[in-house]
């Protein structure tokens, strides 16, 4: 964990933070409300930002409200994390004209300061690190977007109720992968914001900026919030979960949830870490054609396509992929979870299927299922 | 300073080469060998088992298996069946005609695995398009290996492609083998049932001084694994090569996942002990 280096005024300071980064030459993108939800969008000031309104969430349910206090970023989590900034949702990745000439459109990626980055979110970044990155191939476009990137992180204080991330071990609080770090405090009639690098640019922006020193008594008030916001949250992933949903293939559960799955694929689209894309090829009537890359879902029939059908046409087969590669084989595959907590499945899923929730019961129908010693 | 903002293009990725197709044999009525070297260069190189990923601008891109020689250097050779919108218009390719290729993807055969050993191929139907680059090879290095032998079953006499060079390879003193069809025609002499009939009745090897690599249809993998394995092979010496759906064969795009492989990259070629239960799960 990196040592807080500065305490900066609420108002002051994060005007001055915005500044710094757009003097710097950075694009710079904030929390903003768009359509009666909290988005990420381009911000000029830190007045855009939707200062004292929160969110409510649940199972298929997602609304903004002023909160109770002025406090900045309390129970907001943006409706997509990062991905589309580094990963669009469709772009064309070759370009043939008629005497098949081939041209790479180049990637056009300002450089971008990201502002108010939850730790969820950053710790997603990193996923994508290592999905994009794998040796021996390194998908260049991923790489350009991703190392134009600043990371602005800020610690959760208050969850929202779907949050699930300190049971996946990446949050509250962002420990790693950021750029600079901010604890929003409002103790003892101050409010304001300690100040944390983690890297290079990140302290060459934190050298720039006026503040004091860190005071004992903020670093504990905010240990304080951190473990408030841990307990706040009421959901969680059971510990064993990666090794339960690769046990429990053959699962009656996968039906039932698939009783009530619409196979939409909106869980896919919200959540930071789904990296599947498919390619098509597109053609425009003056003869030119294009390769386009797209997000795309393993809830849609097409995906497992090959000739003679799906290998997965059953809804339970579909929804037992996404959820035991993202729990599960994620972890054979790239040595982590792919699964980072933050809950955006459960929001924006139509019928409020809650990921916790089916992993809780398909654990508790394997414990049922092993026989315990005196069984006999 | 921001950190880089350099905008690449794809190194090894997306951005496919031009190949031009320089022969072409209709293999069956639905399936065509087309050999094609690139419009600049020379032909890519490959290992026996690898794929590319075939395609025409406007049309598409399919992944399709290397089924020429790893040995001579000479034109790309692949063996194409017609089945939906791109390979019918890949099948359709006359010679002169161009088309875009990236590759080669994908770990190989274990060829050196049968140095000194007994050498055993099984394939069915179309699966005897990525295994002949097997044999190709082991002619080459006929003189390294104990033995070489080719088990060959396809759906009737008319569904055997490489024919003539078939019946060459069977009828030469370097190899043994055998073919059976599920169908049989008047014309047909030979044996006729699922391949697997083969293996207890003309394979002649000893199981501990041989290594099995397999290639057809899943279905037909997962009885040739159980024929093999009551012979007394262990599946740490079966090989087989999977086939799944595939749109970037880099491991970026998630088509192929086989529960925790990605049948692109860590395939398609895997040790039967490797992937025993990712075979037999269904819809994994």
């Amino acid at each position: 964990m990196v040592d807080d280096s500065l305490w900066i005024e609420a108002d002051a300071g994060l005007r001055q933070l915005l500044a710094v980064l757009q003097g710097r030459g950075y694009e710079t993108v904030g929390l903003t409300e768009q359509d009666g939800c909290i988005t990420l969008g381009p911000i000029a000031s830190a007045d855009d930002l939707p200062r004292g309104r929160i969110m409510d969430t649940g199972g298929g349910h997602v609304r903004c409200r002023d909160g109770e206090s002025d406090r900045f970023f309390d129970k907001t989590l943006p409706m997509q994390g990062l991905k589309r900034f580094v990963y669009p949702a469709h772009e064309a990745v070759a370009q043939f004209d008629d005497d098949l000439t081939i041209t790479t459109p180049e990637v056009e990626m300002r450089p971008t300061a990201v502002f108010g980055v939850r730790a969820c979110d950053v710790a997603a970044i990193d996923i994508f690190d290592v999905v994009f990155r794998k040796p021996p191939y390194t998908d260049a476009r991923f790489a350009a977007r991703r190392d134009g990137l600043l990371i602005v992180a800020v610690d959760c204080a208050v969850p929202l109720e779907t949050c699930f991330c300190a049971s996946m071990g990446t949050g509250p609080h962002a420990t790693t992968g950021f750029d600079l770090a901010l604890t929003e405090l409002s103790d003892g009639g101050e409010h304001g914001f300690l100040v944390r690098a983690g890297s290079a640019a990140g302290r060459g922006i934190l050298a720039e900026l006026d503040g004091e020193a860190v005071r004992d008594d903020q670093v504990a008030a905010k240990r304080a919030q951190a473990d408030a916001a841990a307990a706040a949250m009421t959901r969680s992933m059971p510990a064993n979960v990666a090794s339960v949903v690769r046990q429990s293939h053959d699962s009656p559960h996968w039906s039932e949830v698939a009783s009530r799955c619409l196979t939409c694929a909106n869980c896919t689209m919200v959540c930071p870490t789904c990296f599947c894309s498919t390619v098509e090829d597109r053609n425009a009537l003056d003869g030119t054609a294009w390769r386009e890359r797209r997000w795309d879902s393993c809830f849609s029939i097409e995906f497992s396509y090959i000739h003679g059908g799906g290998v997965r046409e059953s809804a339970p087969a579909r929804y037992r992929q996404w959820m035991t590669h993202k729990l599960g084989h994620w972890h054979d595959q790239f040595g982590m979870s792919g699964c980072v907590g933050c809950g955006r499945c459960i929001a924006w899923c139509p019928v409020g299927i809650d990921i916790t929730a089916e992993a809780h019961v398909l654990a508790a129908d394997l414990e049922r299922a092993v026989p315990t010693m005196g069984d006999n | 300073m921001p950190r880089s903002m350099a905008a690449p293009v794809w190194e090894l990725g997306m951005e496919p080469v031009v190949y031009q197709v320089t022969g072409r044999h209709q293999e069956l009525v639905d399936t065509v060998t087309l050999q094609m070297t690139p419009v600049d260069g020379p032909a890519m190189s490959f290992l026996p088992g690898q794929f590319t990923m075939m395609g025409l601008p406007g049309i598409g891109e399919i992944p399709v298996s290397i089924s020429g020689s790893p040995n001579d250097g000479g034109p790309l050779t692949q063996t194409i069946r017609a089945v939906g919108k791109v390979s019918a218009a890949i099948a359709g390719l006359g010679v002169g005609d161009r088309l875009l290729m990236r590759g080669p993807f994908g770990e190989p055969w274990p060829v050196e695995e049968a140095v000194g050993r007994h050498l055993l191929i099984i394939a069915g139907g179309l699966g005897l398009a990525p295994v002949r680059p097997i044999v190709y090879w082991a002619l080459a290095n006929r003189g390294r290996l104990a033995g070489v032998e080719l088990l060959y079953g396809a759906r009737g006499p008319d569904y055997i492609p490489y024919g003539a060079q078939l019946l060459g390879w069977l009828a030469s003193d370097r190899m043994t083998g055998s073919l059976i069809v599920d169908r049989h025609s008047d014309e047909w002499a030979g044996p006729v049932g699922p391949v697997t009939e083969l293996i207890g009745r003309h394979a002649t090897v000893d199981p501990a001084k041989t290594v099995a690599m397999v290639c057809g249809p899943e279905i037909m993998m997962r009885f040739v694994i159980q024929a093999l394995e009551a012979r007394g092979f262990a599946d740490s010496d079966i090989w087989v090569s999977m086939e799944r759906n595939m749109k970037c064969a880099l491991g970026w795009c998630g088509h192929c996942q086989l529960g925790p492989v990605f049948v692109c990259r860590d395939g398609p070629v895997f040790r039967v002990d490797h992937v025993r239960n990712l075979m037999t799960q269904s819809e994994l």
